[in-house]
């Protein structure tokens, strides 16, 4: 399966498994999505638990909740993590203190589905990588698979967790993985062994990461697309990196991280949101906290620049393997 | 600036809403348009929504100034449920009026009063069932008190005391009651209109039976949420209720400040293709009818009903307001339609069902029992007397279970208050 199939069949599994599972969202009815992850599940299981909204996500959010309220397990989408902004005063103020302010009187089992990250050519709203407008909020779980196998897992285990969790799908992932060679022919999901997804009910805890790699020589923690990037690149410059793919973002999975660090002495965070205030800041200062004596440089970030995502500057702005290339050779250098 | 071309066109000009009256002017309501009781049609509730623009800019009124029930909208009550009806708008009176007055005196730090617009939760309240579930503002709580509530529950709360349900986490009156059909109220304003919506869309599409009410203020009608809301309510027609209490004041802002200027927020129902109804909110039995009648229509899948209740903040916003600094002191005893409780009073004895006698009475047992309520409450302790809640339970309730970095935080925080040793850790 490819990564939207994957999501699909996640989607599915859990509509034939709970009858409170309801998917919700612009364009996801009938049409069954503009990237298709919902196909086929308002014919299977009928309009009141497959719909069409307005386009309002705000509302989208607010009525999630309430259904929420009610006792189903709504999965609402945005069609772009670059337009949750309207719905940020529901995902933040409500859906995140729900169980809080009320002393577990009233909870918030929904998991909100967005496409999010660039690579695409999407330009300024549709490339956008917000996780850490979400990572600083308490009560939300924030998730980010890397291969169809992970997202079927997790979406699975975000369904069925009693909290609320933004789940961000990497766009530039969901047909093949994407080593960052842009100018390389496209890859597909079925040459790659995370593309091998069971059909039915699995599913993969969140708060654990994945050792994408094993190594000695640096630790790289990276999540979505850039995992695959990591990869790719270390492998051309010949580093024994270990690469961890994050996978849950909150709750995260710092004892892996921890343990990989102390053994390996440096630590590079790659991410292709904005670096100031994002997520990678949380995971230097973490690291640094608890691996401080164990460090033999500096920990370095590799993330996108501070400015809106452009569109035909994509491959200058995107941490590619030019840049990581440069930091790998400044980090193992010291 | 420079540009001759447009030297012969008028100067625009940007209107920017006042209010009439301001402190110290004299007061008259001429301009609010008060039709006579009884007048208003009251359409079948399968009425289709574009028939309802009348309705939506006159006033549903039953009780007359002879305090007697006119015209279609009479539900014809009888005197045990009016009494009923009377005592938890009285009970909702006196129960602010001592949280208020528990605030001033330094036993919590934050209340606001619903007075003058108690008719417009208790009669809703009556007039729903008690599955249904509400979404209030913060100003509902007479919600609570129509349904029963326990008041030393409600005062539990605005104390944030041992026995708050709400451990503490809360400001105060911001209640949550699941039993009691009431949903936790939060800070940020018509948040609860599309939840309210979501909720009976859930019930609708899991072929309950139950229906949902929400309320917000007129100034909330201006947040993107309002808009949202009404055009889920009505895209799937959803069976809720969507109230907007119109008393006149956002703080300090007047309600032309949510384009009440221009029209009626009844009115908006209209553009929706949702029923609007526009009803007297210091008229219990006008709440009362309007409310069934909404109930009727969303419980045969008819759809939403939006009603403005046409009301007066009689008194400031909060504990922290001081309304004689934007509007006339004048203003809560000019308001044209009057006082809700005294309206209700005064048509139980026009009916020969209730007298001044017994109605003193009743205020001195409700004020006993408030009075008596308080002291229980008081007894599980007040605010700033201390930690009432296990300081534990701060990190409890972010998540269903405890993650790693809030148990790492809740160990760092226990060490501190060990080293510290600040007297609570020691309980």
């Amino acid at each position: 399966m490819n990564m939207i199939q994957a999501i699909n069949s996640a989607l599915d599994v859990m509509m034939a498994r709970d009858p409170g599972v309801v998917v919700m969202g612009e364009d996801v009815g009938y049409f069954g999505g503009v990237f298709r992850a919902t196909a086929g599940l308002q014919k299977k299981y009928g309009k009141t638990r497959v719909f069409d909204t307005p386009i309002t996500e705000c509302g989208i959010t607010g009525v999630a909740i309430g259904m929420g309220a009610y006792g189903l397990r709504p999965v609402p989408e945005i069609q772009f993590a670059d337009y949750i902004y309207p719905a940020l005063d529901q995902l933040v103020s409500e859906a995140a203190r729900l169980r809080y302010r009320s002393a577990g009187e009233f909870t918030c089992p929904i998991t909100v589905r967005s496409p999010m990250g660039g690579g695409i050519f999407g330009g300024q709203t549709h490339s956008q990588s917000p996780e850490s407008m979400f990572t600083h909020v308490a009560g939300l779980k924030t998730v980010v698979p890397a291969t169809p196998y992970d997202a079927k897992g997790l979406l699975i285990a975000a369904i069925e967790d009693n909290d609320p969790v933004i789940f961000f799908e990497p766009k530039r992932l969901y047909n093949g993985p994407f080593n960052g060679y842009w100018d390389r022919p496209a890859q597909n999901w079925s040459q790659h062994p995370a593309g091998e997804v069971p059909t039915g009910y699995y599913r993969i805890p969140l708060g654990q990461a994945h050792v994408a790699r094993a190594g000695e020589a640096l630790t790289i923690l990276a999540y979505g697309t850039m995992v695959h990037v990591a990869l790719a690149v270390a492998a051309e410059h010949g580093v024994d990196a270990e690469v961890i793919d994050l996978r849950s973002l909150v709750p995260l999975d710092i004892a892996t991280i921890e343990a990989s660090v102390k053994k390996t002495g440096r630590c590079m965070i790659i991410h292709e949101a904005t670096r100031t205030s994002g997520f990678g800041a949380e995971l230097s200062a973490l690291v640094q906290e608890r691996c401080f004596y164990h460090l033999e440089a500096p920990v370095l970030r590799v993330t996108g620049f501070d400015t809106p995502y452009p569109h035909s500057l994509e491959w200058a702005y995107f941490p590619g393997p030019v840049r990581i290339g440069e930091a790998l050779k400044t980090i193992m250098k010291d | 600036m420079g540009d001759r071309s447009r030297a012969n066109l008028p100067p625009l000009a940007l209107h920017v809403p006042e209010p009439r009256f301001r402190p110290g002017d004299p007061v008259d309501f001429v301009d609010v348009a008060v039709p006579p009781a009884g007048a208003q049609p009251r359409p079948d509730p399968a009425t289709p929504a574009a028939d309802f623009t009348d309705l939506a800019y006159t006033l549903i009124r039953v009780l007359g100034d002879d305090h007697r029930a006119h015209g279609p909208w009479d539900p014809k009550l009888g005197p045990d449920a009016l009494r009923r009806m009377l005592r938890a708008m009285a009970l909702t009176r006196a129960y602010d009026e001592r949280m208020f007055r528990a605030q001033r005196q330094g036993k919590t730090s934050f209340y606001m009063k619903s007075t003058g617009e108690e008719a417009v939760a208790v009669a809703a309240a009556f007039a729903l069932d008690h599955e249904d579930m509400c979404f209030p503002s913060y100003r509902q709580q007479g919600l609570l008190i129509a349904r029963g509530w326990s008041l030393v529950d409600m005062m539990n709360q605005v104390y944030s005391n041992r026995a708050d349900r709400l451990q503490g986490k809360q400001l105060p009156i911001m209640y949550s009651a699941k039993e009691a059909g009431f949903f936790s109220i939060s800070g940020n304003l018509a948040t609860q209109y599309p939840q309210a919506v979501g909720w009976a869309m859930a019930s609708a599409a899991k072929g309950d039976t139950r229906i949902a009410a929400t309320w917000c203020g007129e100034g909330s009608t201006a947040e993107g949420d309002f808009h949202s809301a009404c055009t889920f309510a009505s895209v799937y027609r959803a069976p809720v209720i969507l109230n907007v209490v119109n008393n006149q004041w956002a703080i300090s802002s007047f309600s032309g400040f949510a384009g009440a200027e221009a029209t009626t927020f009844a009115a908006r129902a209209v553009g929706y293709g949702i029923a609007g109804l526009r009803v007297d909110g210091n008229d219990a039995l006008a709440v009362y009818a309007a409310t069934a009648w909404a109930a009727e229509r969303a419980r045969t899948n008819q759809g939403p009903t939006l009603i403005e209740l046409f009301t007066y903040r009689a008194e400031g916003h909060s504990t922290s307001d001081d309304p004689s600094a934007y509007r006339s002191a004048a203003e809560p005893n000019a308001w044209p339609l009057g006082d809700p409780v005294r309206r209700l009073k005064d048509h139980l004895i026009a009916l020969g069902e209730w007298d001044e006698d017994a109605h003193a009475a009743q205020d001195l047992e409700l004020a006993e029992l408030v009075k008596a309520s308080q002291k229980e409450a008081e007894a599980n302790g007040i605010l700033g007397h201390g930690l009432h809640q296990p300081f534990e339970t701060m990190f409890e309730g972010v998540y269903e279970e405890l993650p790693w970095h809030l148990q790492e935080q809740r160990a760092q925080m226990a060490a501190e208050e060990e080293a510290s040793g600040r007297f609570w850790t020691k309980k």
